[in-house]
């Protein structure tokens, strides 16, 4: 349990670094475009009126320099380091109990429900906003819809893959598209924004949503791909060990 | 020469009992979620800490991981 952590914390940590390097060349132009228009004031919509004290972009407090640099990279090596800690706990349920004996297809069955499940589905649900788009007055309301969002399709992600373990790959075709019914189902209940400037500019929003989904994706996989080859060390020392320990032995 | 004779024993990792995974994953599971809140939300939608030094620092990290921000 013990190496399985460590190897998740590392995974995540290489996860949170090219989930950076990606955020930074590919997020950070249309975020800058963002501001640059949410600073030229209430253009056509209410957020110079309402918008909270807390978002003056490149305050005193912390400047831009530092926010698209040392603040993104703390930001996804923290996230990244802790999402790679639940994943090696997920594996260490998912092991040996999901139909598959091979470590490695464990952890890369795992990073692929899990992409779909905390990132994937809620983009879908829940596009992600430059700064600039959005009501100040229904981030509560967002910030809340969105975890539950995720809440939901994570609980009916692992509902169905427990429920299609033992099964062949009919079943879990199943279990899939039993997934894909449910969360739609849930999407539909949640309340829906739309809050984008109407003018926005959309290759600017297109570009931020893409390049969001482009840095979790980065993450995700770079976590799951550095956890299976973490895991293949750790048996291939094993193995040596086991192997020295039975020449001792003869 | 005696090499010959011992096939390696390969390694197989062992399912992990759930008693045995369990209290791992309440105690680190919880510091996780509680880094993952610092670094999504603390100091924006919700606040249990005046001030705005965080939501600012994390400000980019926040909007590229697909969190509400503002």
């Amino acid at each position: 349990m013990r190496a399985l952590l460590v190897a998740g914390l590392l995974a995540g940590l290489v996860g949170g670094v090219f989930a950076f390097a990606f955020a930074a060349v590919v997020g950070e132009p249309p975020v800058e475009v963002a501001i640059s228009i949410e600073e030229q004031g209430p253009g056509g919509h209410d957020h110079g009126e309402t918008e909270a004290p807390d978002h003056d972009h490149g305050s005193a407090e912390v400047s831009r320099d530092v926010q698209r640099t040392i603040g993104l990279a703390v930001a996804t090596c923290a996230f990244g380091t802790a999402l790679g800690g639940l994943f090696a706990l997920a594996f260490a349920f998912a092991h040996g109990r999901i139909g598959t004996r091979a470590p490695r297809a464990t952890a890369l069955s795992l990073t692929a429900v899990g992409f779909v499940a905390v990132a994937f589905v809620p983009f879908l649900v829940y596009p992600p906003n430059p700064p600039a788009v959005g009501h100040a007055e229904t981030i509560g309301d967002r910030t809340a819809t969105y975890f539950a969002m995720v809440a939901f399709s994570v609980v009916l992600a692992v509902v169905a893959v427990r429920a299609s373990a033992r099964s062949g790959w009919l079943g879990r075709v199943g279990a899939a598209l039993a997934y894909v019914v449910a969360v739609s189902v849930v999407a539909a209940l949640l309340p829906a924004y739309d809050e984008v400037p109407a003018d926005f500019p959309a290759q600017t929003l297109w570009d931020f949503r893409l390049a969001s989904l482009g840095t979790q994706a980065v993450l995700w996989v770079a976590i799951g791909v550095a956890f299976a080859a973490l895991l293949d060390r750790l048996a291939q020392r094993e193995t040596k060990r086991a192997t020295e320990a039975g020449l001792a032995a003869g | 020469m005696s090499q010959a004779a011992h096939a390696p024993i390969p390694f197989e990792l062992p399912a992990i009992p759930i008693r045995q995974i369990l209290p791992w994953a309440v105690f680190a599971g919880l510091l996780f979620l509680i880094v993952m809140y610092f670094v999504s939300t603390e100091q924006g939608a919700v606040s249990m800490f005046d001030g705005t030094y965080l939501h600012e620092l994390v400000h980019d990290g926040r909007h590229l991981l697909g969190f509400p921000c503002h």
